[in-house]
């Protein structure tokens, strides 16, 4: 074989491993789907979406409060991590070079990092140990701390995508650059950051240890922020590591439906980020 | 034309409605460094007498005894960086091909879709993960112990009794769960690199694989970042590998062994630590834990940042990347 | 008459005539999974009872039900292993044991071709779990075993991975039977294992043993029981191989007729007596004797004499064994120690 036929050889061999390895990584979430479908979908019936648990062996326990439970969560996680978020973000895009914003960014890098189960640990000694009880507040907290640094980068990179004639114009017709960040680029960059937020909670919809210390979970249906609350993760693992079938089965149908949330938050944000790029060219 | 509404004040005290500005999403801003000085703060608070009793043999200790107070967790470094770098290992090169696949090789428009679908595999919660691989995984891998051959049974690397649940099973698992991860910012990073570096290659004659070589060369710096950044998310990864990997703090070299990690154990012993050393010997870990982590998606970022800042791409709009390292639930 | 005094009379009788709901009375508390199948059902059973009172428990290991309720982070534990003198000391203030019910520690096996029931002695179980005993087919495991076709695999042992009561009883076990255990693994909540896979819960290692060929472990009765789990008997003290059952669970805590320490903490593994079981062991709820919150504390006690009477006889059905009468007697009169 000639250098060149060689050469073209090997480029075929190489583009055909690239191909297989998207395979290899579509393969198993194919798997995972289709077993999710499968176990999930049988147990998803009215008494799961409805229910309350009920004790072992008895059935017709279901998952309702966990549901809510999650919700509540996302909603607490989201009133501390937005205003914190977006604000930081803004901050370090109005102010970029200074060092306080250097520190920012870093640190918002750093808590980004951390490992959620070493955020639960941390949420348990500040938010659960001082007022020594378990908490929804203090689940919220530790979501929330995880969420943070997705909103501050997302809205910082957004920040920095406004054209600046948008800036300049408002400059121009005398805004302060204060007014000028609030009032009009922000609000340009409104519907990315939005996006953004989606991102943030469809990521910690899934979230599960940082709420084995901190949500406690409940057995009881409770919406209130000082006492534990159920959630669907720690009871879809609750549940996985039972030897009742019963349990078992409501572990698959509440992984369905967790993925099912998580993935619509996604295409959801997906399809937004699509549009948005499409408007600003 | 309509102009904007203007608020009176600022004709009167422009300066000061800057300054109060700066101040006020400072302060909040500050919240974040807030956050992060306490994190580690509590962490080294929480450890401090675990790192004075036992300082650096804590790390080479390999016995983790709660009835008698001695603590050492070599079986867990050990076992959270076998897990990852052989996940990285894995999932590397599988990561870069899908890059190269969906960024140079694929037609315009697979690309979207297949990027989409990659994407997706970083939406699943790591609780689901464990589900699958509890209930899928660890019984194909228990058939597969049990069908290997003898002779390959005692090399020790497969060595020990076909349980199911392993490193091998964490390995496999943590490797899906950072293809996304590296492979999208892989992406990046080649989108980073200049048209005129493939269009040279080309036009001197090169292969399509050439090419590819001589873009992933220049991009080589924010390849490796991507890759690190898989390694962060893998080195976090709690509640999917604490199913799977049979929690005993024994380190071993075979991928059938039933092992345990840093995350892991923190995950199944923090609410019961009943003396203080042992709790302060549990939040070690997290510090070390912690503090790695740290490094490895700094160094990571600088690798990425360094590619893009030198070339003068554009950054892009944000697009819903998997968010890095502490998806480790 | 004033058009504000007529709001607040019409206030006041409608006040009278709906008078608000009775506020939730929502009660947390952690510890063992031992108990757990049955300290759900009186939990529901009782809310049946009393709607207003709320008891949510969760089963998070006999460990982290002693640790919480150190931390006052929870109003009452469960432990099937007595808080030792030194966790006592580091409790906010005394606190009460309360045996619930008498459960069983079984060990469970999984060896593929063997249905049937394998008998076990004390030494054995201890070198098994000590690593020294490591093929199925050894020995001493057979001389027990005589027509029992054992296979030559390697047995996987199967413990916890959290800190547990169930592991507590069964090491207590073993360390009466076997010096060695006593002096290399010791007794605790959560120990050194030599070797083995860790699970978390009863029911981690109940299902990892089901799923496991050549497996052992041990759980308590019930998760056996449901699971549909081989276990085997065990020599008693007095050299019986018995089987765990509510009978011989009942017959061990007939040991300590008359001999009941006032606090409660006491061991009835390997208790004296024919057809006794001897992996048998009470199971506690901890109560602070002085608990901050009155009307939690008022709602536990409560809930204690109930399950104390009506609450025992859901025993039989999730396979514990119901508390003798002269415990019930005396418990009832601690009660009275705690502070409302």
């Amino acid at each position: 074989m000639n250098r060149g036929a060689r050469r073209r050889a090997i480029s075929a061999v190489f583009s055909a491993a690239c191909a297989a390895s998207v395979l290899l990584a579509l393969l198993p979430l194919a798997l995972i789907l289709f077993y999710l479908l499968q176990k999930g979908i049988g147990a998803l019936e009215w008494s799961f979406l409805f229910h309350n648990p009920k004790p072992v062996g008895e059935p017709g326990g279901g998952f309702a409060n966990a549901i809510v439970g999650t919700l509540v969560l996302l909603g607490l996680a989201a009133v501390f991590a937005v205003p914190v978020g977006v604000i930081a973000g803004l901050y370090v895009a109005e102010y970029r070079g200074t060092r306080f914003a250097n520190w920012v960014r870093f640190a918002a890098d750093a808590l980004n990092g951390v490992p959620s189960i070493v955020v639960g640990i941390f949420a348990y000694s500040v938010a659960v140990m001082p007022v020594r009880r378990f908490s929804a507040l203090a689940g919220g907290f530790a979501l929330g701390v995880m969420m943070i640094p997705i909103i501050a980068r997302t809205t910082e990179e957004l920040l920095r995508l406004v054209p600046e004639s948008l800036r300049d114009g408002a400059l121009a017709l005398g805004a302060t650059r204060a007014k000028a960040a609030w009032s009009v680029v922000l609000p340009a960059a409104l519907p990315g950051i939005l996006t953004g937020i989606l991102v943030a909670l469809a990521r910690i919809a899934g979230e599960t240890a940082p709420l084995l210390f901190t949500a406690f979970g409940n057995r009881f249906f409770s919406t209130r922020l000082d006492q534990p609350i159920a959630a669907l993760t720690v009871q879809i693992y609750t549940y996985a590591v039972s030897p009742y079938e019963d349990w078992h089965r409501q572990a698959w149908a509440g992984a369905f439906l967790l993925v099912v949330v998580v993935f619509v938050l996604s295409v959801i944000a997906r399809l937004a980020t699509r549009r948005l790029e499409r408007m600003h060219g | 034309m309509s102009s904007p509404k203007l608020p009176l004040f600022r004709r009167r005290r422009p300066r000061a409605d800057d300054a109060f500005f700066r101040v006020a999403t400072g302060a909040v801003a500050a919240v974040v460094i807030l956050l992060a000085a306490a994190i580690a703060f509590e962490l080294l608070r929480n450890s401090k007498l675990s790192i004075a009793k036992f300082g650096l043999k804590f790390w080479t200790g390999t016995i983790w005894d709660p009835v008698s107070g001695e603590f050492g967790a070599y079986p867990f470094l050990w076992g959270t960086l076998y897990s990852s770098i052989l996940a990285l290992l894995v999932a590397g090169p599988i990561a870069i091909g899908i890059a190269v696949f969906i960024s140079e090789l694929a037609p315009h428009w697979m690309r979207r879709p297949l990027a989409f679908l990659t994407e997706l595999l970083a939406a699943i919660p790591s609780i689901v993960y464990g589900l699958w691989g509890v209930f899928v995984l660890v019984p194909l891998i228990r058939r597969l112990e049990v069908g290997m051959p003898e002779s390959i049974r005692k090399l020790p690397i497969f060595s020990g009794p076909p349980v199911g649940v392993g490193m091998l099973a964490a390995v496999m698992i943590l490797s899906i769960m950072v293809i996304p991860f590296s492979s999208a910012v892989a992406r990046e990073v080649l989108r980073a690199v200049p048209g005129s570096q493939r269009e040279a290659a080309y036009a001197l004659g090169a292969t399509r694989f050439e090419a590819i070589r001589a873009v992933l060369f220049h991009g080589r710096t924010g390849v490796i970042g991507a890759l690190l950044l898989g390694l962060g998310r893998a080195l976090g990864e709690t509640m999917a590998v604490t199913m799977v990997i049979g929690n005993n703090p024994k380190a071993s070299l075979s991928l059938f062994a039933p092992q345990h990690t840093m995350a892991a154990v923190l995950a199944n012993e923090f609410t019961e630590a009943a003396d203080d050393l042992y709790l302060n010997a549990l939040v070690e870990i997290g510090l070390v834990l912690f503090v790695v982590t740290l490094i490895v998606n700094a160094l990571s970022r600088l690798l990425i940042w360094s590619l893009e800042s030198g070339s003068r791409v554009k950054p892009r709009a944000a697009e819903p990347v998997p968010a890095t390292g502490s998806e480790a639930a | 008459m004033r058009f504000s005094r007529l709001l607040i009379t019409a206030g006041a009788l409608a006040a009278l005539a709906f008078p608000a709901p009775a506020q939730t009375n929502r009660i947390n508390g952690a510890g063992a999974t031992f108990p757990y199948p049955i300290y759900s059902k009186w939990f529901t059973e009782y809310n049946k009872l009393h709607p207003e009172v709320e008891i949510n428990y969760q089963s998070i290991g006999s460990g982290g039900g002693i640790r919480q309720l150190t931390n006052r982070t929870v109003f009452f534990g469960a432990t099937d292993g007595p808080m030792t003198k030194d966790q006592l000391l580091a409790a906010a203030g005394p606190v009460l044991h309360l045996p619930t019910v008498l459960g069983a520690v079984v060990p469970v096996y999984n060896i593929t071709g063997v249905d049937a029931e394998l008998k076990f002695t004390g030494p054995v179980l201890a070198d098994i779990f000590m690593g020294k005993i490591a093929k199925w087919n050894d020995p001493a495991i057979v001389k027990l075993n005589p027509g029992v076709n054992l296979p030559g695999n390697d047995i996987t042992i199967v413990h916890r991975s959290d800190g547990s009561g169930t592991t507590y009883i069964f090491a207590d076990y073993l360390g009466k039977v076997s010096p060695e255990w006593k002096k290399t693994v010791g007794i605790a909540t959560s120990l050194n294992w030599p070797g083995g896979v860790g699970a978390k819960g009863n029911e981690g290692v109940a299902g990892l043993v089901k799923q496991t060929p050549g497996a052992i472990g041990y759980v308590e009765l019930i998760y056996a029981l449901q699971n549909k789990i081989d276990f085997g008997s065990v020599q008693n003290l007095a050299g019986e191989f018995v089987r765990a059952s509510l009978d011989s669970v009942t017959k061990a805590a007939a040991a300590t007729k008359g001999k009941m320490p006032p606090d409660f903490r006491v061991s009835i593994t390997n208790a004296p007596g024919a057809g006794v079981y001897p992996i048998s062991s009470f199971t506690w709820l901890l109560y602070y004797q002085n608990p901050k919150d009155k009307r939690a504390g008022k709602a536990m006690v409560d809930f204690m004499r109930w399950a104390l009477a009506d609450g025992q006889k859901y025993c039989a059905d999730l396979g514990y064994a119901p508390l003798p009468a002269e415990v019930v007697a005396m418990e009832m009169e601690a009660l009275k120690k705690i502070r409302l």
